[in-house]
């Protein structure tokens, strides 16, 4: 009996399936032809502008590469933002006190001390990190504005400058290779690595992880610290391109980091992830934002269109 | 004769749940290159010896040795790195991810660059299902599968370990009898090899085919070791029954006074259970579902309470056809189930006593959208006083209550909607012993003001206790519907009630193994 049904029903089932998963990259195509057609008057091909759109929504890649990870153990981090700007201020004092150096280690530090606090309060403690993550987003961001008395902090040195986040190469925008790189490394990890198939299976099925020998703690406690440093780095490229550390940068970035990843085809109960999805998710969302202003809608427009389209994607996306 | 070799050696193992002993000083040992049989009845402690083997939980007293090693951490790694797999049923697949990725989870096959090489694992799948000659794709999500190739996985899972220690729960039970038998041909051949396999299984004809000695537990206490040729069927059944002392006896039989005809079901069929169902059920009588996992008991009770809507045929209440589409429309037409599970169908355990029984009747017990709240306090103080719930107040939550008085509450609930028919699905599970007669006691007086029951239970004793009528399932087919005296062993009228029920049980027992081995039958002569 289960033999007859299986043959035609399971091509079509394969195919529908696809249509389905490749939805974001489908309405990528479709968008940018949308967009190309319609705005090529106001300058939507114009390679300046693209790059533009690249430059703006490298750092909410960056730290949707990890939200990925977060996402797919079944957990989420909301103190992504928060951290960012927390991470330009620590990275543009300690440049200013200490040199170039000294500011990347601040940088990362600042992300592993957070991301440890989130992993050891979420997996110790056992506070949600839905919880954890949202105390720590007011306690990042409070951090940040005391250290630096509000102010901006403006950093001097040019090759930090260059290197995270405001050099190129040729036309190429720096913010472009480190994009591709760590979205590389991050397809990788989670695809073809222990790390990764663990992360799915934790969030897939926590107690069949448990059962089969997977410390699931650790798995959380390492995503969580991932995604803070990951979120420290797109702070330090902020601080980089905009040659300053401030706390409000970075502020509500997690909405669209979280978009991003779940566009692309990340689910929010975990045990589902593509590294690729999510930097093309983001990159839709950098080129929603920018085709709508070239449209020459008002901001109150763009927040509505903007909702729509997201809603339409994931829509679409749903399994029936 | 050489002394066998000894693979597992678990010496006094004890270990406690709240209280309750799972385990009681329980010895167990298993040779290399047999394939032992661990039986018992619900409750016995089987499953939790087997977690205890693979340091899933951590005995309170007792070593456990496997092939000279002491495992002392109690962690499901230092059980693997031992050589010990087992499955799971079904606990062990992460829905999320394919087949091959499931079978390899953790022990995936990697490339010189240290990544994973999943065309690897599916290769390696797809020889694993070859050996063992079944059909399963290696490319499919867990998530989409059936619940037997769900099994197959599991199975395929736990054999590819290369184990030394191959533990095997209750692997047949959603399996087809073909799939059975060329498990059974594998598992002979793991067996040449030296591996030492434990199964588990309530089908005794199973047991007697593939297993060459047996263990028996019964309340958390090992009854006896010995090689199958020593155990006959009647001998295993007498064992796993045991003498009776759990109070159920005690529980006054009167026969109910059977009225109207209330529900009939005629040819019903579900997606894969039940298949063909006829059952009537009249005004006061108490019918029981008896069989083992996967015979298409709770699959019928989700139909008749509307759950999941028949694919075919007939349900009349009261001679009226009715058609249930979701719960709601059961609930209508005066339909009420206390569904499986207690703690997730059953209860919000952190909502009061009284937001829980009127959850299911705040229809009735509104105006306006506003709660009535006099009429619903009154209601809920009704059936705290009629089910003789031991809450400090109807404002308690739930979660404080003890089990039988959770299962209480559910009932209540139920009888708040005040209903005709009433199934009851494993109404005991996980309660004391004193709980499980008050509730049958219970049961019994819903009967005598007029309702029609059907109550679903794996422990025999309590159907038997409980039911007028006993319909055995296998299959999702009904094999046999027989009034509750034609268990009852006629030379010895004298005895006394424990000893007359002990008789019954095994009696009934044997009755569902027959079952099984009719279906079996029917299965091999259908394909």
């Amino acid at each position: 009996m289960a033999e007859s049904r299986t043959g035609k029903s399971h091509l079509f089932r394969v195919l529908i399936g696809d249509w389905r998963q490749n939805i974001i990259y489908i309405g990528f195509i479709v968008l940018f032809l949308i967009f190309a057609v319609t705005l090529s008057d106001k300058g939507f091909l114009n390679p300046n502008n693209l790059l533009n759109i690249i430059r703006q929504t490298a750092m909410i890649a960056v730290m949707a590469i990890a939200m990925t990870f977060v996402l797919s153990a079944g957990e989420i981090d909301l103190s992504v933002g928060s951290v960012a700007g927390l991470a330009t201020v620590t990275v543009a004092m300690a440049i200013a006190i200490a040199g170039p150096i000294a500011g990347v280690f601040a940088g990362l530090a600042t992300g592993l001390v957070v991301g440890m606090f989130n992993g050891w309060l979420t997996t110790r403690v056992g506070i949600p990190s839905f919880l954890t993550t949202l105390a720590m987003m007011g306690i990042a961001k409070g951090a940040a504005m005391w250290i630096s008395d509000t102010a901006a902090v403006p950093i001097l040195n040019q090759s930090y400058a260059w290197i995270f986040g405001g050099g190129s190469i040729g036309r190429i925008p720096v913010l472009l290779f480190w994009v591709l790189i760590l979205g590389a490394i991050g397809h990788f990890a989670l695809r073809r690595t222990g790390f990764g198939r663990r992360v799915l299976a934790t969030g897939g099925g926590e107690t069949a992880a448990r059962y089969s020998g997977i410390d699931t703690a650790r798995i959380k406690f390492r995503v969580l610290v991932l995604s803070s440093t990951a979120a420290a780095l797109a702070g330090m490229l902020y601080a980089g391109r905009l040659q300053s550390g401030r706390f409000q940068l970075g502020e509500g970035d997690e909405l669209s980091v979280i978009a991003a990843a779940v566009l692309g085809g990340t689910s929010l109960f975990g045990g589902k992830g593509t590294v690729i999805g999510t930097v093309v998710g983001a990159m839709m969302i950098g080129m929603i934002n920018n085709g709508l202003i070239l449209m020459g809608l008002e901001y109150s427009q763009q927040l509505i269109a903007r909702g729509g389209i997201i809603i339409l994607a994931v829509a679409l996306s749903q399994k029936r | 004769m050489t002394k066998p070799v000894v693979a597992v050696q678990m010496r006094g193992i004890s270990k406690s749940f709240g209280g309750v002993k799972a385990l009681d000083n329980v010895d167990f040992e298993v040779f290399v290159g047999e394939v032992h049989a661990l039986l018992g009845g619900n409750g016995a402690g089987k499953s939790t010896i087997l977690k205890v083997l693979n340091g899933i939980h951590k005995p309170e007293t007792g070593t456990i040795q496997v092939c000279d090693q002491y495992l002392t951490e109690s962690h499901p790694k230092e059980a693997r790195d031992a050589g010990v797999a087992m499955n799971f049923q079904e606990m062990s697949l992460i829905p999320t991810l394919s087949v091959a990725q499931n079978i390899f989870l953790t022990r995936e096959a990697v490339s010189k660059l240290n990544l994973i090489n999943d065309k690897e694992a599916v290769r390696q799948a797809k020889v694993l299902f070859d050996t063992l000659q079944v059909d399963v794709d290696p490319n499919a999500m867990v998530g989409d599968l059936g619940a037997g190739q769900k099994q197959l996985t599991e199975i395929a899972k736990a054999i590819s370990q290369n184990a030394k220690v191959l533990v095997l729960d209750e692997p047949s039970t959603a399996l087809a009898v073909s799939d059975v038998e060329r498990l059974f041909v594998f598992l002979r051949k793991l067996k040449e090899k030296g591996t030492a396999i434990i199964y588990v299984s309530h089908r005794m004809d199973e047991i007697i085919q593939i297993a060459d000695r047996a263990t028996i537990l019964r309340d958390g206490k090992h009854v006896i070791s010995a090689p199958i040729s020593k155990l006959p069927i009647d001998k295993m059944i007498e064992h796993i029954v045991g003498k009776r002392s759990n109070g159920l006896a005690d529980v006054t039989f009167s026969k109910a006074s059977k009225g109207d005809l209330l529900l009939e079901l005629q040819d019903v069929c579900g997606r894969y259970r039940p298949q063909k169902v006829d059952l009537k059920v009249h005004e006061g009588e108490i019918v029981g579902l008896a069989g083992l996992l996967g015979s298409g008991r709770s699959s019928l009770a989700r139909i008749i309470s509307g759950i999941t809507p028949a694919q075919s045929g007939k349900i009349k209440i009261r001679g009226k056809s009715v058609n249930f589409r979701r719960p709601g429309d059961a609930n209508a037409a005066k339909v009420a189930l206390v569904p499986e599970s207690r703690s997730t169908q059953g209860i919000i355990a952190d909502h009061s006593v009284q937001s829980n029984v009127t959850m299911a009747s705040l229809k009735q017990l509104t105006r306006y959208g506003f709660e009535i709240k006099q009429k619903s306090q009154s209601i809920v103080d009704a059936q705290i006083k009629r089910l003789s719930i031991k809450t400090a107040s109807r404002d308690h939550a739930v979660v404080t209550l003890s089990g039988g008085n959770q299962q209480k509450v559910v009932i209540g609930k139920w009888l708040a909607t005040m209903p005709d028919i009433l199934v009851l699905d494993e109404p005991t599970a996980g309660i004391d012993i004193g709980s499980k007669s008050e509730i049958v006691a219970l049961i019994r007086n819903l009967a005598r003001e007029g309702k029609a029951i059907i109550m679903i239970s794996s422990e025999l004793s309590e159907l038997l206790t409980a039911c007028d009528r006993i319909v055995v399932m296998e299959g999702g087919r009904i094999f046999s519907d027989n009034p509750r005296e034609y268990y009852n062993e006629s030379s010895n009228p004298n005895d006394d009630p424990g000893r007359q029920l002990q008789a019954a049980e095994k009696h009934l027992q044997t009755e569902i193994q027959l079952a099984v081995k009719a279906q079996t039958r029917l299965e091999s002569t259908n394909g």
